[in-house]
């Protein structure tokens, strides 16, 4: 996620939003993106229903067995489509904001709405 | 006579060890992370040289120490090293499927959750807001990062 606060400009450009989801209750993600100096929001998720919803629980491999999301990066255009994912197959592997940019900038040129 | 130091053996295990416990470091960057061969070379280079710490020091033992501590020295980094690549090459990579994600094409699950300050967000909030205040560029989309969190 620092990658993508790294590169929020290029992506903010292109007028698109990055926002992150995990179990983590506010005041968690408040001292985190506080700390981390992030300026996208992090939104708080801790009963995992919304990341139920997305298919991408890890169950039991939280803190003392609690329930977490997986990695996982979805584009969604401003139809509310999804255009682009990422399902890592390594917990340490993560998009990096230049396959989001490559992504959307291949899709604009495409023809794109 | 006194018989010389064996370096090979403290470096060899000093650079082993450095390979396992500079993981957190080199988590950092991408390069470095999504393969972590920085740690798996000093992994190897410590490894090399425990292992010509240990051939002087049993092969010629009346000039070279470390027959017993080396020995030790090598178990231990052995160890470290086999810890080190099962949890990269198996914890690491036990992620679930996700075969019901939604899919390219498909319309993403609405959903509203609480942001850091405790603001509702709706998805249609964010796919109708420009991405930024300081930009100019018109709402253009939303990139969803799922991750595993801070806790």
């Amino acid at each position: 996620m620092r990658s993508f606060q790294d590169k929020l400009s290029e992506l903010e450009s292109r007028g698109i939003r990055v926002v992150g989801i995990s179990v983590d209750p506010p005041e968690v993600n408040r001292q985190q993106s506080q700390k981390l100096a992030y300026t996208f929001p992090l939104l708080s998720d801790p009963k995992a229903e919304v990341i139920r919803r997305y298919d991408v629980l890890h169950a039991g491999a939280g803190p003392k067995g609690t329930d977490i999301a997986r990695p996982a990066e979805f584009l969604i255009d401003s139809n509310g489509t999804i255009r682009w994912v990422n399902l890592t197959e390594n917990i340490a592997v993560r998009a990096r904001p230049e396959q989001v940019l490559k992504a959307f900038d291949e899709r604009e040129r495409g023809g794109g709405n | 006579m006194k018989r010389k130091w064996n370096w090979p053996i403290w470096v060899g295990f000093l650079v082993a060890v450095a390979g396992v416990f500079s993981y957190g470091f080199f988590a950092r960057y991408p390069t470095t992370r999504d393969f972590p061969w920085a740690n798996l070379l000093l992994l190897g280079i410590g490894t090399a040289l425990l292992v010509v710490g240990l051939f002087r020091a049993f092969g010629r033992p009346q000039l070279y120490r470390g027959k017993i501590f080396g020995s030790i020295f090598t178990a231990i980094a052995l160890f470290l090293g086999a810890f080190f690549c099962y949890e990269i090459f198996y914890v690491l990579r036990q992620v679930p499927p996700s075969t019901g994600a939604p899919r390219v094409s498909e319309k993403a699950p609405a959903f509203t959750l609480p942001d850091q300050d405790n603001n509702q967000v709706s998805l249609a909030d964010l796919l109708s807001a420009p991405a930024s205040s300081a930009s100019t560029a018109k709402a253009n989309g939303v990139l969803l990062i799922f991750y595993r969190g801070f806790w």
